[in-house]
């Protein structure tokens, strides 16, 4: 098909080769200079996880949650066996009452990290500390969120931790909760390093049960977008085409949308990923019904709306016009509302839809010359809050990914030695791929997400700065 | 008069489901070093892209270039095997000069009203940049010997008959082989003979000009157009151009006619690199793949005039076209609701208007009673055309089509029945290809 099969034009990152192996591993580790590994990422087909998974915890929970393991054909472990690879840590700690019992469960996990494979994942599963909780509860489980950060860091080797929250008093292996665990255990989850995810409602069970639905399971987690119509915006290039691609890997049907002016690079996409282009400026009036005309024309329906398009127009706040900060605005959050509206009103977008949108962590910790993007991003969070509740009636959910320093052609124009830092600045020591921001995406757009709703995701390899 | 104009045989319908067109380019500008393979491919591969037809088995692909290399005398098969299509995609090269594209969306929905095809995708290609330059008439036949000559000394006793004058390339010309003037010098003897003053040929290119700028604000071309090499306009569109800096442009062609020179640059089209598809299927075909239908093609009818030794003029030849076709589906001018009159030159579609209008051009030329009939200036080339567009040569067509299927689809009905519309081009050799559109 031509070209349409190129290469994104991206940065490669030279340093993470050099440092991962022969004269330039033994130079990095004598100087003490950063050692970022290359990570694993996720292909159809390989195992879930590289090694044993070691299960942690007492409750009814963790059993319940090894079960499930189980059910995955995972090699479950209840207890350490010391100098065994272990692929991952799973720590279920749904029943904490008080801080004191942090101890014997962390320092068991703890005894087990030295074992770690290359790439190992290490995810804990408890509960959100609340203002109606106990003090002595709340000062527990929100002990959880600053373990899981500060593992994070220490963990070497292109492994992350991760933790799974359970609201509203759900079972710990409620299919919505396994969802996220899943996706933390997988090579999905690469670039995403201390963060949580929050599962609200049980969902619906998929990938578990009976073992004659296990072949049928195993297919929907290799396809879990069967069937599904999904509109990806800014699809062109960058972390949009990388969407377009991963939900087309997973099963979507996808309809590309980006500029006129970038219609030839959309066209590409669009033949790539056997889906359609659709050309159309998001800021215009009439972009949500144009999408909805589209996909109701050749699909019948409307079930994934990802919000990726974009704009950066930075100054300083002093020297602001407001052409760069209308701009920004109409595109990255004005646009999002007027479609979310249109979308909200249609009959097609009616069975278990889904919204993703992609926000930044400017949005979350600021950024010097980005009041304007921030502005637009950060608004993004908040649209996620508050449309959950309008989805979740018709079994929908909304959620954001919220990217850090991706390799894309808008980061490869940063000036070297910045680009060089703005990449070390994260526990895993280098920038991710437009790939990690479209796993993420992929993820909540996942039947068996049913529950996760109201997140925002960040897929910055845990930035030191924000949360 | 039927409410619906339909065949008069029981043929199946044939449906304009949509087009795709690269930006036009004005020769020698964005497109200089792209061939007619790289621009038909891509005009293709944006046409697989809007209507998802990756890996589908098209009935048939015919395309065609007015400007063509020998080595492309596969041109549109190749672009396919380029393309996102299958590759068990048969395709064709067809040319009828300018109307190359014409032809192609009428020939393919014969075969689709004959249910030969069930899908089938017209276009057409023309870079007038890229253009095939051939060695001199006697370099070729020495050559050709050279082949042939068994010898060393043959050969050298061959090569020694070259002289300098052999060594010029032959470059084509739109100049015609009968006649030796190029289409700008016979159009502008037609343009004097039915006295069409400057101003008004000045007027027609603002409007073209004006129109194509309106259509690309209001968003009309984004699903028509896949832009290309940087281009997302055609690049010979001068939207703030005005009856002032038209004015000043001195006359390009028929210099020797004195006072009557009327035609320049500004009045006539450049010449264009671009490329054009239309997707044309049967109703059942376009609803299986639950793909949109814009129009039916109705009918065509080709035309042609002699020019060398007759009156009338090398593009008059969809002055006679018309009437035909109009007739044989009983209708008049005043049926028709958007008329694409190709602006070749803004004397080609004036002198047409002034002949229509002409009594005794009724009487004696077409038969009549009396004149043909007025086109209503309102309905006339609403979206801009190839004045402002650019006309690379075989493309137009599928330019055409595409943008009057859109634009009747739009509109709908009109006095409760299908909204209609005409497309006339007029090519070299003194020929015309004419096609009547009908909305869905």
């Amino acid at each position: 098909m031509g070209d349409g099969t190129r290469a994104m034009k991206v940065q490669s990152d030279k340093y993470t080769e050099f440092v991962s192996r022969g004269l330039g591993k033994d130079l990095a580790k004598r100087l003490g200079l950063p050692q970022p590994a290359v990570l694993r990422r996720y292909e159809p087909g390989a195992p879930l996880v590289q090694g044993p998974v070691l299960v942690l915890g007492h409750s009814e929970g963790a059993d319940a949650v090894a079960a499930v393991l189980l059910g995955w054909d995972q090699d479950v472990r209840r207890h350490a066996t010391p100098k065994e690879r272990l692929g991952a840590v799973v720590l279920v700690l749904d029943e904490l009452a008080h801080p004191d019992q942090l101890s014997a469960p962390l320092r068991e996990a703890g005894s087990s990290l030295r074992d770690l494979a290359r790439n190992a994942r290490v995810v804990s599963i408890s509960r959100p500390a609340l203002a109606e909780d106990s003090p002595e509860v709340a000062a527990a489980r929100q002990g959880i969120d600053g373990i899981m950060r500060s593992l994070a860091k220490e963990l070497r080797g292109g492994s992350t931790a991760n933790g799974v929250l359970l609201a509203n008093d759900i079972a710990a292996d409620s299919p919505s909760a396994m969802s996220a665990l899943r996706f933390f255990l997988s090579a999905r989850s690469a670039f995403v390093d201390g963060q949580f995810l929050t599962a609200y409602a049980t969902g619906e069970p998929v990938g578990q049960g009976t073992a004659e639905s296990r072949e049928a399971a195993e297919a929907d987690w290799g396809q879990p977008l069967n069937g599904r119509v999904a509109v990806v915006t800014g699809a062109a290039r960058g972390i949009g085409a990388a969407i377009a691609r991963t939900l087309a890997r997973d099963g979507a049907k996808v309809i590309a949308v980006d500029v006129p002016a970038a219609g030839d690079h959309l066209a590409q996409v669009a033949n790539e990923v056997r889906g359609t282009a659709l050309q159309l400026d998001v800021t215009a009036t009439e972009a949500g019904g144009r999408i909805l005309d589209h996909a109701a024309q050749r699909h019948g329906r409307l079930d994934i709306v990802v919000h990726n398009a974009g704009i950066t127009r930075d100054k300083l706040l002093a020297n602001m016009d407001s052409g760069r900060w209308d701009s920004v605005v109409a595109v990255n959050i004005a646009s999002q509302l007027r479609m979310n509206q249109a979308f909200l009103a249609s009959s097609h977008f009616a069975s278990h839809p889904r919204i993703i949108s992609v926000a930044s962590t400017s949005g979350i910790a600021g950024n010097r010359g980005q009041t304007n993007y921030a502005a637009s991003k950060a608004g993004v969070i908040g649209m996620v809050r508050a449309t959950a509740p309008l989805l979740s009636g018709r079994g929908g959910t909304v959620n954001a990914v919220a990217p850090g320093f991706i390799e894309t052609d808008m980061t490869a124009k940063i000036p070297f030695a910045t680009r060089e830092v703005a990449r070390r600045l994260n526990s895993l020591q280098q920038g991710g791929k437009p790939e990690d921001v479209a796993e993420a995406v992929a993820y909540f757009a996942q039947a068996a997400a049913a529950g996760v709703t109201a997140n925002i995701l960040r897929v910055c390899g845990q930035n030191l700065v924000g949360q | 008069m039927n409410a619906t104009t339909t065949p008069a045989s029981g043929v199946r319908k044939a449906v304009v489901v949509g087009g795709n067109r690269i930006p036009f380019a004005r020769a020698g500008g964005a497109y200089a070093h792209s061939s007619n393979q790289d621009m038909l491919t891509a005009a293709l591969d944006g046409l697989v892209a809007r209507f998802g037809l990756q890996d589908e088995t098209i009935g048939e692909v015919a395309a065609g270039a007015v400007l063509k290399h020998s080595r492309d005398f596969n041109l549109t098969r190749e672009a396919v095997l380029g393309s996102a299509l299958s590759a068990t995609t048969p395709a064709y090269d067809l040319q009828q000069a300018c109307a190359t594209g014409m032809e192609a969306v009428i020939g393919l929905s014969n075969k689709i009203k004959l249910g030969q095809l069930d899908s089938a995708i017209a276009g057409g290609v023309d870079s007038a940049s890229d253009a095939p330059i051939a060695v001199s008439e006697g370099l070729r036949a020495i050559l050709l010997d050279l082949n042939r000559a068994k010898t060393t000394v043959d050969k050298v006793r061959i090569l020694a008959r070259i002289r300098p004058k052999d060594l010029s390339p032959d470059a084509p010309s739109t100049g015609e082989p009968r006649t030796g003037l190029s289409m700008g010098e016979h159009q502008a003897l037609t343009t004097a003979q039915w006295k069409i003053s400057r101003l008004a040929q000045d007027e027609l290119a603002l409007a073209s000009h004006k129109n194509l700028a309106a259509a690309y604000d209001r968003h009309f071309f984004d699903d028509l157009i896949t832009p290309y090499r940087g281009l997302s306009r055609d690049s010979n569109l001068r939207a703030d151009s005005t009856m002032e800096k038209l004015s000043t442009l001195k006359p390009v062609f028929g210099r020797n006619l004195g006072e009557a020179a009327t035609m320049t640059a500004g009045n006539s089209t450049p010449l264009t690199d671009g490329a054009s598809t239309v997707l044309l299927a049967s109703e059942d075909w376009a609803a299986a793949h639950e793909l949109p239908m814009l129009a039916n093609v109705v009918d065509g009818e080709a035309g042609a005039v002699d020019f060398v030794h007759g009156k009338d003029g090398l593009l008059m030849a969809p002055a006679f076209a018309v009437p035909r076709l109009l007739a044989r589906n009983g209708l008049t001018l005043a049926d028709i609701d958007y008329f694409e009159i190709h602006e070749a030159f803004a004397g080609t579609v004036l002198s047409t208007l002034a002949a229509w209008e002409d009594e005794d051009f009724g009487k004696t030329r077409l038969g009549l009673d009396g004149a043909f009939g007025s086109v209503d200036r309102d309905k006339l080339n609403v979206n801009g055309s190839s004045l402002a567009a650019g006309h690379p040569f075989a493309a137009t067509g599928g330019r055409l089509v595409a943008t009057l299927a859109k634009m009747l689809h739009e509109r709908g009905h009109v006095d409760g029945r299908p909204a209609r519309g005409l497309i006339s081009v007029c090519a070299a050799g003194g020929q015309g290809v004419v096609a009547l559109l009908e909305a869905r």
